[in-house]
């Protein structure tokens, strides 16, 4: 029988399961632990009780960092369900040349983060092509401060993002824009329907699953938002660190000169918080969901 | 990119299949809304291709250019490959893409050798212990990385492994998603053909390696590309884990680029041309398979 030798099934699970303690299960029991220390880089890790959580509610820069990266989703969300859905239906249909633009309408996800923000800080510098535009049609006399004022900067930064993850989620709604049943939309074209009204009336209440988990997939990613920021930025987080999200300042309260180790692995678990909250109320609408139908 | 972009434009596809002759007939209406779908696909394209082609065109700009130029000239007047042999000059970007590939390769090995040998553990055997060895890899995807990489860096500091690519590799080396995808590929293969081969005496690993693997081999090849994929655009957790400028990779290391050099938007935008040609390159050439394979994917869900 399978599993002859009791050490067997180990002896395959070691790699992995190896990875998975070392890298992420103790590190996060870790973490746990930390934030009631006042542990640094360097020293420290004395047990302090409660008082890294006191100090974050009396740390504005946490709450600031919080409030960018709730706002983060909030105005993403909504972007990322229904644009890329918009586009999906555009590119449904087999048209000449199709795939060459739903390629190209791909090709932002396949550039890194890292590569797109540079690209887009210099779109929107002062100098940069969009404020070229925007003068040229008369829309403004000066250019704008995409990346020099702290909340364009954070918008800037949701626009990339968005601009980025259309193609991503397009895909998703490709395929589940295929399950939608094709006679449907032939009886319903066929009683005279107009497109909009059949979008509206057989395609979205179809793939509305696919909505819902395209909203908890952005939304977890927003939560943990970074690169954009940091790269937009060139590191700063923005003038006085305004723009910086939460990932932003985990980072430089734990990782930078300080190292204050005890008290970034605080905001570390409001991190988990608001990342965990944001999919347990996904799966509860969900959940209200299943029972509608 | 425009003559990249023409030799990789897919053939065009045969006319449109014929329709069943439609009630209202071959109407002005559809054509209409061809146009307007054309439209629509053009506005998209300078939507999304543009910000890269405009990156291009900066790159390819000769010295004696002004890129700040008002208004701009969309093309180069003097196109010159002078920034791309800037950029080597300004940051060692072979061996940076020779530290990605590293990374990105060796990632992406283990996590198919190490993520199909779990899957496979937890498909096929039964033994104590495998409940929470499955809720071990599960708990790994729901806790976020960015919630533990103050803790990580701390292991990997233990470790020794700062600014070394082995601490870069580690923590995605075996993710919890390569763990669970496999084994629903195992779980979704028939065992009767494995258990043919057992009664020929296989061993367990024979089995596993000979008969099992190759039967998943589409599920493989996803977590290669998405293991690839991912660790050659991650840049959170290299940029935490490398500090020498000499190890980064290409994400951190065109980044520190447009720190060091940001008099010369040229520069900054051939090294970005660099890091993503190739990507893009690449996508277009197998874009075909790619979205058919999602198309496949769609029937079968």
């Amino acid at each position: 029988m399978i599993g002859r030798h009791k050490s067997v099934p180990w002896l395959f699970l070691v790699p992995g399961l190896a990875i998975a303690v070392v890298f992420f299960l103790v590190p996060f029991a870790n973490t746990l632990v930390l934030s009631f220390t006042d542990a640094r880089a360097l020293g420290g890790g004395q047990f302090t009780g409660l008082h890294n959580y006191a100090r974050l509610l009396d740390d504005a820069a946490f709450w600031l960092a919080l409030r960018n990266t709730l706002l983060y989703v909030v105005v993403v969300v909504p972007f990322m369900v229904v644009l890329p859905l918009l586009l999906a239906v555009l590119v449904e249909k087999e048209l000449p040349g199709i795939g060459f633009f739903r390629a190209v309408f791909y090709s932002p996800v396949v550039a890194s983060m890292v590569v797109v923000g540079l690209i887009w800080s210099w779109m929107l510098g002062s100098d940069g092509l969009v404020n070229w535009v925007l003068r040229s049609l008369s829309v403004v006399n000066e250019p704008i401060g995409f990346l020099t004022d702290a909340q364009l900067l954070l918008f800037s930064a949701m626009f990339v993002t968005v601009w980025k993850g259309l193609g991503y989620y397009m895909v998703i709604y490709l395929a589940a824009l295929a399950s939608v049943p094709k006679e449907l939309h032939e009886a319903a074209r066929v009683d005279g329907a107009t497109a909009i009204r059949r979008f509206f009336a057989i395609t979205v209440p179809t793939i509305r699953p696919t909505m819902l988990l395209i909203g908890v997939l952005s939304a977890i990613a927003a939560t943990k938002i970074f690169a954009e920021i940091y790269v937009l930025s060139s590191g700063s987080g923005g003038p006085g660190g305004q723009a910086r999200s939460l990932v932003m300042y985990i980072r430089e309260v734990g990782l930078g000169l300080g190292g204050e180790i005890g008290y970034a692995s605080a905001i570390s678990l409001a991190l988990f918080v608001v990342t965990i909250g944001f999919s347990l109320l996904f799966i509860r609408a969900s959940r209200g969901e299943e029972e509608v139908s | 990119m425009s003559t990249a972009a023409s030799t990789l434009t897919p053939p065009v596809e045969h006319a449109p299949r014929e329709r069943p002759p439609h009630r209202r007939g071959p109407s002005t209406g559809r054509l209409v809304s061809t146009v307007i779908r054309y439209l629509l696909l053009a506005v998209l394209f300078v939507l999304l291709a543009g910000p890269f082609l405009w990156q291009l065109s900066t790159s390819l700009k000769g010295a004696t250019e002004n890129v700040f130029e008002y208004p701009p000239q969309l093309l180069p007047t003097h196109p010159s490959l002078d920034a791309y042999a800037k950029v080597a000059e300004v940051i060692p970007v072979w061996r940076y893409i020779g530290n990605s590939l590293v990374v990105a390769t060796a990632s992406a090995a283990a996590n198919c050798i190490f993520g199909s040998m779990a899957g496979y553990a937890l498909a096929r055997m039964r033994f104590r212990g495998r409940k929470v060895a499955y809720f071990a890899f599960l708990a790994t995807i729901i806790i976020p990385f960015e919630v533990i990489m103050v803790s990580v860096f701390l292991t990997v500091r233990n470790m020794g492994l700062v600014d070394n690519l082995l601490g870069v590799i580690l923590p995605t080396a075996v993710t919890g998603l390569s763990v669970l995808l496999m084994r629903n590929a195992f779980l979704a293969f028939p065992r009767s053909i494995e258990e043919a081969a057992l009664v020929d005496g296989a061993g367990e690993w024979r089995r596993f390696w000979s008969i099992a693997m190759p039967s998943v081999h589409g599920t493989v090849t996803v977590v290669a590309i998405f293991s690839f994929m991912f660790a050659w655009d991650d840049f959170l957790w290299p940029l935490i884990v490398l500090k020498n400028p000499d190890n980064f990779t290409l994400t951190v290391g065109i980044q520190y680029l447009s720190g060091t050099f940001s008099r010369d938007q040229r520069v900054i935008a051939a090294g970005t041309m660099i890091a993503v040609i190739p990507l893009i390159a690449g996508f277009f050439a197998l874009q075909k398979h790619f979205f058919r394979g999602i198309g496949e994917g769609a029937v079968k869900g």
